[in-house]
């Protein structure tokens, strides 16, 4: 089994994904495999690429591959309360991960200096315990190279010096079109993300099993349709329903009160 | 590598490995949205491609389908070299044949055409890039059979706003995400202009902004919406003159704005029976009038510090009455057939969640108004010392477009937007240029008899924008001059053509047969048709006396082996967007924003790989081949030897005005106009491959009566004179034509299409119910049913791609959970579903955010089996489906027995979201199910290898 580092004031590197704003674009999912590709664990290796082929009980497999970050999206409640929800899903490289200390030969790790967790693909063995223990099926194994792999942070292009400065954080939050992802240092109170999350009540997936996932999410905004609650709201409603200054006319012809409009072109 | 089992192995990561040997900036085409991208390339091949960030488009963001470009650009469906089909069409069985017999046979088969009568070659192409080309080509060739994809998708929605506004949303206009303080996106949007929507929803809810989404589905940007109006399909034109009834009626309108830039006050002729009864009442010099209150007399309405008056009923000087326009606008919506409650029983939404949201944007609009401290000057050079915005925008595209009652749906959402005073105002809708253009911009299309003759080119292009019936595409007896019937009395305003009619129409021979069809970029054997089963007969249909088929020759380039390749004799196989030259032209389809005029280039980033020619190229060589005066010296020999970016760089359509509007002159300073710049395409490559000039502060809004604007527009080229742009709330054109059905003038409709166009043509937004609603009965076919397409596939170009098909590999037909229920369907259960056209059989997933009467699916998942070079399991072929095989693209028969195109009748533009169903369970899922129909497995040519089952791209990187 695998220790993990000791606690220390090092960065707790990681990302905030708000959940008001992410349509649901897949954008994340795509530009991360295109980088990955070439990356740290590359490659993310794809099967039935071309083709499909049907198990038994009549799920279509089709093409299925690597892939680091997913996005889900799926309604919650039913009938007029529903809302529904596109959920990016990748490692959220918890305080406390489960998944590196279950490792039995000390391939998964969590990164001292700033908190990635990371597989040693040369130490891997393929065993599997790792995505048994992650609740959040944030790893992929690569059954073509028996190996698992998983998000690594983008740890080749957030400290890549072949990069510009601006161009070093996940491929993820670059290429978001929405804006809905934010990478920074969530173990330092004052950092923009932990501000972020502070301001708009950012919470843990999870927070019950204490794994302590770095990753926050935002969440939606309260909707502002007739369900709402607001009294602005209702006072709104009274309104349209008084029909404005037409019925204080008390005419017959609505038109008469455009008739004396003096206006000026 | 060994491991030592008693030695701790520490993970060595290389944190800084060299990314790439270069980087390369182009633009993407992965859909229409054009956005800037850094391609990293390493060992020759394609590592990475990421958004540029100094690009205008998309500052440096990518999408999905972006993102994905390196699987479509090695893709195992490319076409590798130029193919000359030798079985039956539709057999598979082509011989490959060398570029010089290609070119030959095409330059024979068209040239016989031009010497005889050019119009029976028909040229339409997909949702191209070039069109600043190939409608310039066609025009030289002297066809006026010429159109892109704009009918099949939003013609609607950009005609409505052209003639209404002189812009429209997407590459005509923007909401002003910045400042707007309330949103409203109407129907399906997730398509064009996909990132700055993106972007635009991201900033304004973060801003705090209200975004309201009419949509009869909640997915995509609808998920994120504040309030999300589960609309009924095709009724949003009432919902939104119901809007406009309660803020009529409770005066909110800014009616100062109303005098100032629009048509509001102009005098509207009320003499009912007479030849100008609806026009406008104009003086001498055919300007229109209108009533100065401060003198109480006519005055002309474009003069300048007049009290016009927008109500009451004055006398002309021959003794008849005349009205303001505003005061039958205010009429007609007043009504209760405009009624919140009368819209209630059709929209589906409760007339007081109507009446809220009009008392919203009533509220935000006048409560709520921003104020820019920036000084402008209006058209009549009058000094304003702040720009007052109504900070309410709207966005919409094919949602409310692709009806039959799209059109005035369209012109009823930019008529709200102009009462409220929102457009080019801060907060509100913006002009992106070269629009505003006058309304409708003074272009008429090419085609007349007098206009088309042998071995000559169009005096004008194939496309336009008609202003009455003399304007027409019609021979003499009033029959149809295009082969599509585009300009005809059965869609007189199809200014982007009538693409799903083609095939139809050149196999009937109606208006008569054509010679040969060539097409780009168009898969119109599947998913750019409708009735695709049909479709696959009229393309495979043969003369029974002369054994040859009815339409005789069929072209087609593409880069990509589509369900259409086996219907054609030849392919000019095109290549990728990363291997050739482009050029994204304000001539064509720009990618400028509010603040600023802008256009941009492809270059190529790699070399192909295969004998495979950009189509660009080989249209300019073909034309030199033809003889065709613009690409042709005077000695004969080719004009543009270098092929698309000699033409890019040395054509002049206009002195000084070429298809690239920067770095123009001999020292590449000019901008808009300026001689030809031999180094353009250098300059355009050193600056990321895009020109962009920036509006002073000053400029960038009331663009259409904005003084300095409209004369910087001038110097750019933008538009011909900087004269005022008046929003036309009652459009007069249409009056015209409806008058001529009515018996006046001298080009009249034939006697069978009057009461169609009197009934519809009406100079002020009207609601009617879609044809298909109408005409079918909605007790057999109850529901409606609609199609999108996912945010990771939109406009994606053959998308057969690796990446993208493991995201959207099938598609189900999604439908309500508590509908699904009434009829016993659960979750994962077949079901057919039955049209008036045809059945098809499909899985169900339910959902709680659908309107009940509604069932939608993905559009253009669904492939043929076989096709793109995908094996016959994929699923593609088997779980997937087209909703277009049970979508008509024509109308029932009607009284005369005449069968009408399944289109909007002004526009022509396909009405394929009338779509009506019933739906009725097959049975639960079991192992094998497919989906129905299913059409013969397509043969690929052997020459292509199919892709490797197990892809590991990037594996010899590490």
């Amino acid at each position: 089994m695998t220790s993990l580092p000791k606690p220390s004031d090092s960065p707790q590197l990681g990302l905030v994904i708000d959940l008001d704003i992410c349509v649901g674009c897949h954008a994340c999912a795509v530009n991360c495999k295109e980088w990955n590709s070439g990356g740290h664990s590359a490659p993310m290796t794809d099967w039935n690429a071309y083709s499909g082929t049907e198990s038994q009980d009549g799920d279509d497999v089709g093409a299925w591959g690597v892939w680091f970050n997913r996005v889900h999206t799926y309604e919650v409640n039913e009938g007029p309360q529903s809302r529904t929800v596109h959920f990016p899903r990748s490692c959220l490289h918890c305080e406390e991960p489960a998944c590196v200390t279950v490792c039995p030969t000390g391939a998964s790790y969590k990164r001292e200096e700033d908190g990635i967790v990371l597989v040693n693909p040369d130490t891997c063995i393929g065993c599997k315990l790792c995505s048994w223990a992650c609740p959040y099926g944030a790893r992929e194994y690569d059954q073509t190279d028996g190996v698992m792999k998983k998000c690594t942070l983008c740890i080749d292009k957030i400290y890549n010096e072949n990069l510009e400065e601006v161009d070093r954080v996940p491929a993820c939050v670059s290429t978001c079109p929405a804006g809905a992802r934010h990478f920074g240092d969530l173990s330092d109170p004052d950092s923009d993300v932990s501000i972020l999350v502070s301001d708009r009540q950012g919470y843990d997936l999870l927070p019950e099993l204490g794994y302590k996932p770095t990753n926050k999410y935002l969440p939606p905004r309260p909707r502002r349709d007739h369900l709402s609650k607001e009294q602005e709201q209702v006072s709104i409603v009274d309104m349209a329903n008084s029909d404005g200054s037409y019925e204080s006319n008390e005419t017959n012809n609505p038109l008469l009160k455009w008739v004396d409009a003096v206006l000026s072109r | 590598m060994s491991v030592n089992p008693f030695e701790t192995v520490v993970d060595i990561v290389d944190t800084s490995p060299k990314i790439s040997d270069e980087v390369k900036l182009t633009t993407c085409y992965m859909c229409a949205c054009r956005c800037g991208i850094k391609v990293h390339l390493k060992d020759n091949k394609v590592r990475y491609i990421e958004g540029n960030r100094d690009h205008p488009v998309n500052k440096g963001v990518l999408c999905a389908k972006g993102s994905a470009g390196i699987m479509q650009h090695y893709s195992p469906a490319r076409l590798t070299k130029p193919l000359k089909r030798v079985g039956e069409r539709g057999s598979g069985e082509f011989k490959e044949i060398e570029w010089e017999e290609a070119l030959g046979i095409a330059t024979q088969w068209l040239s016989k055409i031009r010497d005889n009568d050019p119009r029976k070659l028909a040229f339409f192409t997909g949702r191209d890039q070039s069109q600043g080309l190939t409608g310039f080509w066609a025009s030289q060739f002297g066809t006026p059979n010429h159109a892109a994809h704009g009918g099949f998708c939003s013609v609607n929605m950009a005609a409505a706003g052209l003639y209404t506004i002189g812009g429209s949303f997407w590459e005509f206009g923007e909401p002003d995400w910045e400042h707007t303080k309330y949103f409203l996106m109407f129907g399906v949007a997730e398509d064009h202009d996909s990132n700055p929507i993106k972007t635009g929803l991201g900033k304004l809810k973060t801003r705090g902004a209200k975004f309201v989404s009419i949509n009869p589905v909640k997915t995509g940007y609808s998920a994120i919406a504040d309030e999300w109006v589960g609309i009924k399909p095709g009724t949003d034109g009432l919902f939104i003159l119901a809007i406009v009834h309660q803020l009529l009626k409770s005066n909110q309108i800014d009616l100062d704005y109303l005098v100032r830039y629009t048509n509001a006050p102009w005098l509207v002729i009320q003499d009912k029976g007479s030849e100008d009864h609806g026009l406008f009442a104009r003086d001498e010099d055919g300007s229109p009038l209108c009533w100065n209150k401060a003198t109480n007399t006519l005055a002309p309405a474009l003069a300048t510090d007049i009290s016009p008056a927008i109500a009451g009923s004055f006398t002309l000087p021959d003794g008849r009455l005349a009205v303001p326009s505003f005061q039958l606008l205010a009429e007609r919506y007043l009504s209760e057939d405009y009624s919140p409650e009368t819209a209630e029983k059709q929209c589906g939404i409760e007339a007081n969640t109507i009446k809220r949201i009009a008392a919203e944007i009533g509220r935000v609009a006048f409560e709520d108004t921003i104020e820019l401290d920036v000084t402008w000057t209006d058209w009549a050079g009058r000094k304003h010392d702040k720009m007052i915005g109504r900070p309410v925008a709207m966005h919409a595209m094919r949602g409310i477009s692709a009806h039959s009652n799209g059109f005035h749906t369209c012109r009823a959402l930019h008529v709200l937007q102009i009462l409220i005073g929102s457009i080019d105002a801060p907060g509100g809708f913006r002009y992106k240029p070269p629009f505003p253009k006058p309304a409708p911009p003074p272009l008429k299309p090419a085609g007349k008899v007098d206009q088309v003759s042998p071995n000559t080119p169009m005096p004008g292009p194939p496309l336009g924008f008609p202003t009455g019936p003399e304007d027409l595409l019609v021979e003499p007896n009033g029959q149809p001059r295009r082969i599509d019937k585009a300009f005809s009395w059965e869609a007189p305003l199809s200014a982007h053509g009538v693409m799903h009619m083609v095939l139809n129409n050149a196999w009937k021979g109606d208006p008569y047969p054509i010679d040969t069809l060539f097409m780009y970029m168009a898969n119109m054997g599947w998913n750019s048709s409708m009735n695709i089963p049909d479709t696959i007969k009229m393309m495979t249909d043969k003369d029974e006396v002369t054994g040859d088929y009815k339409i005789p020759n069929i072209i087609y380039s593409d880069a990509f082996y589509s369900e259409t390749i086996p219907y054609a004799d030849l392919i000019l196989p095109d290549t990728t967007y990363l291997e050739r030259w482009d050029c994204i032209s304000l001539l064509d389809r720009p990618i400028c924003d509010a603040d600023g005029v802008a256009d941009s280039i492809r270059q190529p980033v790699v070399k192909p790989d295969r004998d495979v020619r950009p189509f660009q190229d080989v249209l300019i060589e073909l034309g030199a081949r033809l003889g065709l005066p613009a690409f042709t010296t005077e000695k004969g020999s080719p004009k543009y030897p270098g092929g698309y970016p000699d033409y890019i760089v040395n054509h002049e359509r206009g002195p000084g005005i070429g298809p690239l509007a920067g770095f123009r002159g001999a020292d590449g300073l000019s901008e808009g106009k300026g001689e030809i710049n031999p180094k353009q395409l250098d300059q355009y490559v050193e600056n990321g491959c895009f020109w962009r000039h920036e509006f002073s502060p000053t400029e960038r809004y009331f663009k259409h009566s904005n003084k300095a604007y409209l004369e910087k527009a001038v110097d750019l080229g933008l538009i011909g004179a900087p004269n005022q742009i008046i929003l036309q709330l009652y459009v007069e054109p249409l009056q015209k034509f409806r008058l001529a059905a009515e018996g006046h003038g001298d080009i009249q409709p034939p006697d069978e299409h009057r009461d169609r166009i009197k009934t519809y043509f009406d100079p002020l937004p009207i609601y009617y119910t879609p044809f298909e609603e109408a005409i079918s009965d909605t007790n057999t076919f109850p529901m409606h049913a609609l199609t999108q397409r996912p945010m990771a596939m939109y406009h994606s170009w053959g998308s057969q791609n690796a990446w993208l098909r493991q995201i959207h590999g099938f598609n189900k037909l999604y439908m309500s959970r508590t509908r699904a229920k009434k009829m016993e369907i659960n979750n994962d259960d077949w079901v057919y579903v039955s049209s008036p056209q045809g059945k098809l059989k499909a899985q169900v997933q339910l959902m709680e955010g659908v309107n009940e009467d509604t069932v939608w699916t993905w559009n253009a998942i669904g492939k043929r089996r076989g096709a793109w070079n995908l094996s016959p399991d994929a699923p593609e072929g088997t779980k997937g489906f087209l909703l277009n095989h049970i979508i008509s693209q024509l109308l029932p028969e009607q009284g005369s027995g005449y069968r009408y195109a399944n289109s909007d009748p002004i526009t022509g533009q396909a009405a394929w979201f009338d779509l009506r169903v019933k739906i009725e369970k097959a049975g639960p899922n079991k192992p094998g199910e497919l989906t129905e129909p299913q059409f013969e497995t397509m043969k690929v040519s052997s020459t292509v290898p199919r892709g490797n089952p197990t892809s590991r791209y990037g594996e010899k990187d590490k």
